[in-house]
């Protein structure tokens, strides 16, 4: 009877989860492995059929200046994405929590990056950082005397400048995993802390930012992978440029596949996003696993 | 005896198929791109329209596909999956990957006659050169531009020069962009002399400076850059001196989507941008403004810019031949002049220019006849095999040197080296 | 503490957070600004300048945006509909039955997390030219429909339900699809309201693969159109393109300013923490 029971679930199991599975080694997992294997041959041109060239293409993306390139610069989007963003999302969120005068207004506008397409947007900061009359400019002439400033055309500051705009983008969002997670903290707990005299930052350090510690975990998860996801902002704004300055690992993948229609080269570079993930996710899997309980 | 009943069956079947497709009228599909805002694919679809209520046997389905990026991923991509269009307006630069990827069809072969072949003639040589290659013509002129200098006649007049009169020669420019530089108190510039845009494809405007300078980019076959020479070095030299060494240019890279609205809001007194802005600025600028060939160095120079049309593998030859008469017919004085008058492409036809409509038009609006007589001294747009990928290290090694990262001459020897590479398997 | 400083400390606070929510809010309320006045405006913020829907007509006839919002409206709902069958099925599984592999598959699904379907578009648009999918609405849905995100957080909610409910459900008879269509789904209506707004949020705006496997009026959704229509090689527009900017993603503005306490709470309820 037991075993029986047993077989029975495993076919519901099995048959429950079969469509998903289907979609999922669809998209997901047969793809990745075809990557690598595609990353093994040489672009098929109308004239020429692919063929297998070994590491080839490996050797070409170790010699390609622009790989180095975009790799650093997504380096340094994830360092300054992440932190700030997650920062400003728990400060978002413990404002909005409180009783704060016109807090839903406030909470609207922390929030409205987030529905509005970020491709779009872009073109609303592509007028912010225009030299000159862009609205920055305006503001910091007229403030404080400041020479126009080339924010996107200028290979120092266009990374930063994208960097500005996905923070804005993104913190909203977060804030919303925050103040779910605050209004599950008992009030008593903080309560009881205030009668021991404990100050706020007190009570934020010892009591609230280690009970959101599953929240910060989760939202970095996310932020991890959103920066290397999140490049739509990139096409208006400075199109990867000045001299890729402001390129990142995907765009520069879009790039190689679709403008230069190099599949096997933008494969291989798909792999080298893969292996950097399935780093990190191995990383962040033992870390969330440890830390969080999901069960 | 059965195969035979059988074979007869077949040529049968066969033969009413032929004689029932013969009798239809032939099927075209014609991919367009639109990059100007305004009524352009309005008007390539009453264009259309129009040819195919004169012509019953010929039936043509204009799509719309987007960007010109989304016309040639669309035409690659249905070619690939055996549905090739038969006829598609395409960059112009395009042909050697089109070629490469083996999607196109000459138009040769369809143009026989005499009366065809002094056709072909008709075309401003200027627009023909990236239409060739090997002896052959795979483009048909269409939607094409070419940069052109817009100067503020009420920001000339402001610093003393004569409203009238934009600068002739690369000096004169420098020389007049001093005079139109203005600064604040605090040194900031308020009102530059002159802005030409460096951002998404810095490549062409350079080209301005290039082929003034006497340089040509790329060799006719598409397969050798001439990147690293010593006159393209100058030209380079001269844009960035222009805001390093002269002050009369905003420094860094210029965006080239703000560069209207820069000249509308008086933060430059000229710039360097397409004949496709000709409605725009028309439309936009508070202030009178005049419109001249780019300035000369060792001659006038330009490049040229825009679509052609191209004839996609896989028709018959029925269709072919009912898509070049298409061609033929929109791009006759007529039809042209509709287009031109509607978009500001420059009339890819010096016929065009005798038509009424286009005398009044130009009567009206003289500077489009700028574009026109500019074409005399315009070349081909830049344009290789891989050409996105030799254009786009052509583009890093201007913005590097633009932005102060490398000198010219290291960044476009670097480039040249790499185009070397990538461009070896076509020689 | 006293009172004078905690006063301080609250008006400091308040001051700060309305501050921020002023520069957050920044970018939308220049949106607005072009929008409503003559492109000549675009630069100069002038209290008195004339106001016009000029600009939402012009943007509406310059490019078929009814289409851009009848393609979106197809994509994000069948994306959802899929994701909320294909995971909630998936999740059930996970959540309470033991079947061999169960954790590896498991892993499996969870790699998704991290290898979303944007990173390997090289590799999909290739499927979708065998599948003769390209340039269709489908083309764009099918990667994102068995959502590892949705998986996980089904089966979290699915877990805290007491099996005694389950139980008592079959003793009176009902199928295992019964069970979970009269007990599991409808205790989980915060989860699913959370995870729909989400998912409806990203498609909305999503950009990079409709942008690669799209490429026609009939297929594009509104963020591929809007950069169709704002790539043009004459100058930018601001304010034409500000007001089309605000039609497309009018609707989910909207939707989140009526909604918006419901948004935020369903996000609590569905333990999402």
């Amino acid at each position: 009877m037991q075993t029986l029971r047993l077989k029975r679930d495993w076919i519901y199991g099995w048959l429950l989860l079969l469509p998903a599975l289907v979609f999922l080694f669809a998209f997901t997992h047969i793809p990745a492995v075809t990557t690598l294997l595609n990353s093994f041959f040489s672009t098929p041109r109308g004239r020429r059929p692919a063929k297998f060239i070994g590491l080839e293409n490996y050797e070409r993306m170790l010699n390609d200046a622009v790989f180095w390139k975009v790799l650093w610069n997504n380096l340094w989007f994830a360092i300054g994405t992440i932190p700030v963003s997650v920062a400003l999302a728990i400060v978002m969120a413990l404002w909005v929590n409180d009783k704060l005068a016109g807090r839903s207004f406030v909470r609207m506008a922390y929030f409205t990056p987030t529905v509005l397409p970020l491709i779009a947007v872009a073109n609303i900061w592509l007028f912010f950082y225009t030299p000159g009359f862009g609205l920055f400019d305006q503001i910091t002439g007229f403030l404080f005397g400041w020479p126009a400033s080339n924010y996107l055309g200028n290979p120092e500051t266009a990374l930063n400048a994208i960097i500005v705009v996905t923070v804005w983008k993104e913190a909203g969002f977060f804030m919303i995993f925050y103040l779910a997670a605050l209004q599950a903290i008992p009030i008593s707990l903080k309560e009881a802390a205030q009668i021991e005299g404990a100050g706020r930052w007190t009570i934020f350090w010892r009591i609230t930012f280690p009970l959101l510690m599953p929240t910060t975990l989760f939202v970095c998860v996310n932020a991890v992978i959103n920066s290397f996801r999140l490049v739509d902002h990139i096409f208006i704004l400075t199109d990867g440029g000045p001299d890729n300055a402001s390129a990142l690992l995907l765009f520069y993948i879009y790039e190689v596949a679709f403008r230069f229609w190099e599949t096997a080269y933008g494969a291989t570079l798909t792999v080298a996003l893969l292996v950097l993930l399935s780093l990190l996710a191995i990383g962040q899997f033992f870390f969330f696993d440890r830390k969080v309980h999901y069960k | 005896m059965l195969k035979s009943t059988f074979l007869k069956a077949v040529a049968a079947t066969a033969l009413t198929f032929s004689t029932w497709a013969s009798a239809q009228a032939v099927d075209l599909q014609f991919y367009f791109p639109v990059a100007v805002g305004g009524k352009a694919a309005d008007t390539i679809q009453e264009l259309t329209a129009e040819y195919v209520a004169q012509n019953p046997d010929v039936n043509i389905d204009a799509v719309y596909a987007g960007s010109y990026q989304d016309t040639v991923a669309k035409a690659i991509t249905a070619s690939r999956g055996g549905n090739p269009p038969q006829l598609s307006v395409i960059l112009s630069v395009d042909m050697y990957t089109l070629i490469d990827e083996d999607l196109i069809v000459p138009f040769d072969d369809y143009l026989t006659t005499e009366e065809d072949k002094k056709w072909l003639e008709g075309f401003y040589p200027a627009f023909m050169e990236n239409s060739q290659t090997g002896g052959k013509t795979y483009g048909i002129p269409f939607q094409r531009s070419t940069p052109v200098l817009y100067w503020n006649k009420d920001a000339f007049k402001d610093a003393g020069l004569d409203p009238e009169v934009a600068p002739e020669t690369w000096e004169e420019m420098v020389e007049f962009g001093k005079k139109l530089t203005k600064k604040d108190a605090s040194g900031n510039a308020t009102q530059w002399g002159v802005r030409i845009p460096s951002s998404g494809f810095p490549y062409w405007l350079f080209q301005g400076l290039a082929i003034a300078n006497g340089a040509e980019l790329v060799n006719a076959e598409g397969n050798k850059t001439n990147f690293d020479d010593p006159k393209v070095v100058e030209a380079l030299q001269y844009l960035v001196d222009l805001s390093t060494k002269h002050e009369v240019m905003a420094p860094g890279i210029i965006e080239w989507g703000a560069t209207p609205k820069a000249f509308f809001e008086g933060q430059t007194a000229m710039m360097w941008t397409s004949t496709g802005n000709l409605t725009n600025v028309r439309d936009n600028a508070p202030f009178d403004f005049g419109v001249a060939m780019l300035p000369a160095k060792v001659t006038r120079g330009a490049p040229t810019g825009g679509g052609n049309f191209y004839l996609f593998k896989g028709a018959s030859d029925e269709q072919n031949k009912a898509a070049v008469e298409f061609v033929q017919w929109i791009t006759a004085p007529e039809q042209s002049a509709k287009w031109t008058i509607a978009t500001g492409y420059v009339a890819p036809r010096a016929e065009t220019w005798e038509t009424e409509e286009m005398k009044a038009y130009t009567a009206d609006f003289a500077p489009a006849l700028v574009a026109r007589d500019q074409l005399e001294f315009a070349k081909a747009e830049l344009s290789t095999y891989q050409n996105q990928r030799v254009t786009g290290l052509f583009n890093d090694a201007l913005a590097a040197v633009i932005t102060g990262q490398k000198d010219a001459e290291t960044a476009l020897k670097e480039a040249q080296a790499q185009a070397d590479e990538i461009l070896a398997e076509y020689r | 503490m006293t009172r004078a400083s905690d006063m301080f400390d609250r008006f400091l606070n308040t001051f700060a957070a309305w501050a921020l929510a002023l520069l957050w809010i920044l970018p939308l309320a220049y949106a607005v600004w072009t929008a409503i006045h003559p492109s000549a405006y675009e630069a100069n913020f002038d209290l008195f300048a004339p106001l016009t829907t000029e600009n939402f007509v012009k943007a509406w006839q310059a490019a078929p945006f009814h289409r851009y919002f009848l393609n979106t409206f197809i994509l994000v709902t069948m994306i959802l509909a899929g994701q909320f069958l294909l995971c909630t099925l998936a999740a059930f599984a996970f959540a309470r039955f033991e079947f061999p592999g169960r954790n590896v598959l498991f892993a499996l699904v969870l790699l998704q997390l991290l290898v979303m379907p944007d990173i390997l578009m090289v590799e999909n648009y290739q499927t979708m030219r065998l599948l003769n999918l390209v340039d269709t609405i489908p083309a764009i849905a099918l990667p994102y429909i068995a959502s590892g995100f949705g998986i996980f957080l089904l089966r979290q909610t699915f877990m805290t339900i007491p099996k005694e409910l389950d139980e008592a459900a079959r003793i009176e008879g009902a199928s295992v699809l019964g069970v979970l269509w009269k007990v599991y789904i409808p205790l989980a209506k915060p989860t699913y309201l959370a995870y729909g707004l989400v998912s409806v949020s990203h498609h909305w705006n999503n950009f990079l693969w409709p942008l690669i496997v799209t490429n026609s009026v009939e297929t594009r959704p509104v963020t591929v159109g809007l950069s169709v229509f704002s790539a043009i090689d004459s100058g930018i527009e601001w304010s034409v393109i500000n007001a089309a900017t605000l039609m497309t993603s009018g609707p989910l503005l909207i939707a989140f300013l009526l909604f918006q306490r419901q948004f935020v709470q369903s996000f609590m309820r569905a333990g999402i923490k």
